[in-house]
């Protein structure tokens, strides 16, 4: 089943006079459960791709299928609701609220849209999440005593409290060690063999890409490559870095 | 569920920063401290004034009778002679906002004791409930005399501390016979002092003694006689016969006999100079008025179209310019107490306005897990708010604090006026929305994008 459909999806951001245009013809089709690296130079339009999916922004002209339903033309505030429904983030610099236990970041989605759920239930089910990434015993720590692998733990859950069929992942170890990274990868992996969560990430760590079953090259606002990582000719696999 | 989630969001985001929240609400705790400070103390100040305003008988209303005139002259007021102490008995009866009531006869005459003799400001003939309206029951010595006094036409009278002084000479004046008019009166009491009113008048020098007395056995006659009966008494000798003078003159014109036959009047008995009365409380001076109009005009029998043939005057204008000046005064101290709760409301708006910068990144993030605009907008509206209600509730206390430590210091009458703390909270919540409303707008309306990009 496909999950994504883009057809011939365009931006063109206006400078003053100029149009410049960044994403000029995409179309992709991402189905169920795949695992999606997103990889190209800075200014490809890779970010620009990511803010689309990810309903951050619209496209200037094309169409944009999320589960069976034309998003591209949505409000505002219907793009927020469906951002809350149906997607998940995870940020290259994890963005949790200082001073805010790791229970509340997580919870943080709830307060919008999920207000049937009493206070005991968000936590409930929040603390459900950080025991599913590991962190059942950090509940109350706050950013700042955690880790930056256990951020992003945190970060992950928070994500995927509203079990999102979708979880974007901007750059999401870019600010991590080698060895964390691998950690927060692996937990992806998990999460889209066994959850069946649909993940695409935005990276150009080969290394990162690696762990994709699908790799989307950008170049100059256009796919340049679409195919398994393995099959990406400078393709450096884990086993084989230095 | 969704505001009180808000709510508590937006305390645990002010105590990330608790240096910052105290001084960002120093203002309006200062703002709030003196609007309450300044209506208690305002209220406190305007209730005293109010009371001593009420012991020189703001809510005393005074009924005298209007004008005769004869063939197009104009006789003055207190002229005509229809007013009586059945009237007054009548408003008593039918007015339930006058508290009391007392009909009142006017003399002026010579007073003498032994070898002295005065002649004071007033001698008044009326009933007991003339203290109870003019707030002066407390007697500095003696009793007042009572209505079986007044019934009987009892020589009795109470003196004020003026004639004491004159003609006693500071010995205790009670229990020792006067005479006025060459009629002796026992003084059974002593007024408390009053001094003057605000006329120049001197309260003091006054006698009061059953009307019944006055009116039967002194004057004989109405007010407009009796101012004169001073050089009167000098030259008439009164003897025993003239104890009961039945010179009264007729107050009708003579009627004939087919005229009585057809329109009978009962018969009256005495009229009155005025009747002196007290309302229940100054609010209820108009209705008082209102109803004693309406008995007097029927009991008078006046049609609709004629107009009264008496009047009622009222002190209330007197209350009326001392609360507005108290008014006056607590207003332009609330102005004052305004201006920096507006200033207090500029430094919320000002760091609200650092707040939305500093946390771009939060937004950013919130817009993406699904906040729409107006999430932003109500979470910073809620945050300002309670920022100001904080900061109202510390000002309630602190206006509260001082306004009992001016109680004590300097002795002021303070009030503790509700009003002013639902004010004070109103205001300080208003402030928070307002102030806070051009941070939160320009919150709700950051792009996403942008907001997470921002460092």
């Amino acid at each position: 089943m496909e999950l994504i459909t883009l057809r011939s999806i365009t931006k063109t951001y206006q400078m003053g006079d100029i149009a410049v245009p960044v994403l000029k013809g995409i179309s992709l089709a991402i189905r169920q459960g795949e695992l999606v690296a997103l990889t190209g130079s800075s200014g490809s339009g890779k970010s620009t791709l990511m803010n689309i999916l990810g309903c951050l922004d619209r496209p200037s002209a094309g169409e944009y299928w999320l589960e069976g339903q034309e998003v591209s033309q949505l409000s505002a505030d219907e793009r927020a609701l469906l951002r809350n429904r149906k997607l998940g983030f995870v940020f290259q610099s994890f963005n949790l609220l200082a001073r805010t236990s790791a229970l509340e970041n997580v919870a943080m989605p709830l307060s919008y849209g999920a207000e049937h759920l009493s206070e005991r239930e968000a936590r409930e089910r929040a603390a459900e999440m950080l025991t599913r990434v590991g962190l059942a015993d950090r509940l109350d720590h706050h950013p700042s005593q955690l880790s930056g692998g256990q951020q992003q733990r945190v970060a992950i859950a928070r994500a995927l409290i509203n079990r999102p069929p979708v979880l974007f992942a901007d750059e999401p170890t870019g600010n991590l060690d080698s060895k964390t990274s691998e950690e927060v990868l692996q937990m992806f992996e998990r999460l889209n063999t066994e959850d069946r969560i649909t993940i695409i990430m935005v990276t150009h760590d080969p290394k990162v890409a690696g762990h994709a079953n699908r790799l989307i090259r950008m170049e100059d606002g256009v796919i340049q490559g679409d195919a398994p990582p393995a099959a990406e000719p400078n393709q450096k696999t884990p086993e084989s870095a230095p | 569920m969704m505001m009180y989630t808000t709510a508590r969001t937006a305390f645990r985001t002010l105590r990330r920063n608790p240096m910052r929240a105290m001084l960002t609400t120093l203002g309006i705790v200062i703002g709030v401290g003196a609007v309450i400070a300044m209506m208690e103390i305002g209220a406190g100040a305007s209730g005293a004034l109010k009371k001593t305003i009420a012991s020189m008988g703001a809510n005393v209303l005074v009924i005298r009778p209007g004008t005769a005139s004869s063939g197009g002259v104009s006789f003055g007021a207190g002229t005509t002679t229809t007013l009586t102490p059945e009237d007054c008995q009548a408003i008593l009866r039918e007015c339930p906002a006058v508290r009391n009531a007392a009909p009142m006869v006017r003399a002026r005459t010579q007073v003498v004791y032994g070898n002295r003799n005065w002649v004071p400001n007033a001698i008044y003939g009326t009933t007991p409930a003339y203290l109870d309206v003019q707030d002066w029951s407390i007697l500095a010595e003696g009793e007042p005399f009572n209505d079986r006094d007044v019934l009987n036409g009892n020589r009795v009278c109470i003196l004020g501390q003026s004639l004491v002084r004159e003609l006693f000479d500071g010995e205790s004046a009670v229990g020792k016979e006067i005479r006025i008019k060459n009629i002796a009166f026992r003084v059974v009491g002593v007024l408390s002092p009053k001094g003057a009113n605000m006329m120049g008048f001197d309260q003091d020098d006054v006698i009061l003694a059953p009307w019944t007395t006055i009116k039967y056995r002194v004057t004989g006659a109405s007010a407009s006689t009796a101012n004169q009966s001073a050089s009167v008494a000098s030259d008439s000798v009164n003897t025993l016969s003239n104890l009961y003078p039945t010179a009264q003159r007729s107050l009708y014109p003579e009627r004939s006999a087919v005229q009585l036959a057809n329109n009978p009047m009962p018969v009256r008995f005495a009229n009155i100079d005025q009747i002196m009365l007290a309302a229940n409380s100054s609010a209820e001076i108009p209705l008082a008025i209102e109803q004693i109009s309406e008995v007097l005009r029927e009991r008078h029998r006046i049609r609709a179209d004629e107009p009264d043939d008496f009047n009622i005057r009222d002190m209330a204008e007197l209350t009326r310019t001392l609360s507005t000046t108290t008014k006056l005064m607590t207003n332009l101290l609330l102005a004052v107490a305004m201006i920096s709760l507006v200033v207090g409301g500029v430094g919320i708006m000002n760091i609200m306005l650092v707040s939305v910068t500093e946390r771009t990144r939060e937004i950013g993030l919130r817009m993406a897990v699904g906040a729409r605009g107006r999430d932003i907008l109500r979470q910073f509206l809620v945050e300002a708010v309670v920022l100001c209600l904080t900061g109202g509730a510390m000002g309630i206390v602190l206006g509260h604090g001082g306004s009992l430590l001016v109680r004590f210091l300097f002795k002021w009458p303070v009030e503790t006026s509700p009003a002013a703390i639902a004010t004070a909270v109103l205001v300080s919540a208003g402030v928070g929305i307002i102030f806070g409303f051009y941070p939160a707008w320009k919150a709700s309306r950051l792009d996403p994008i942008e907001a997470l990009r921002y460092e």
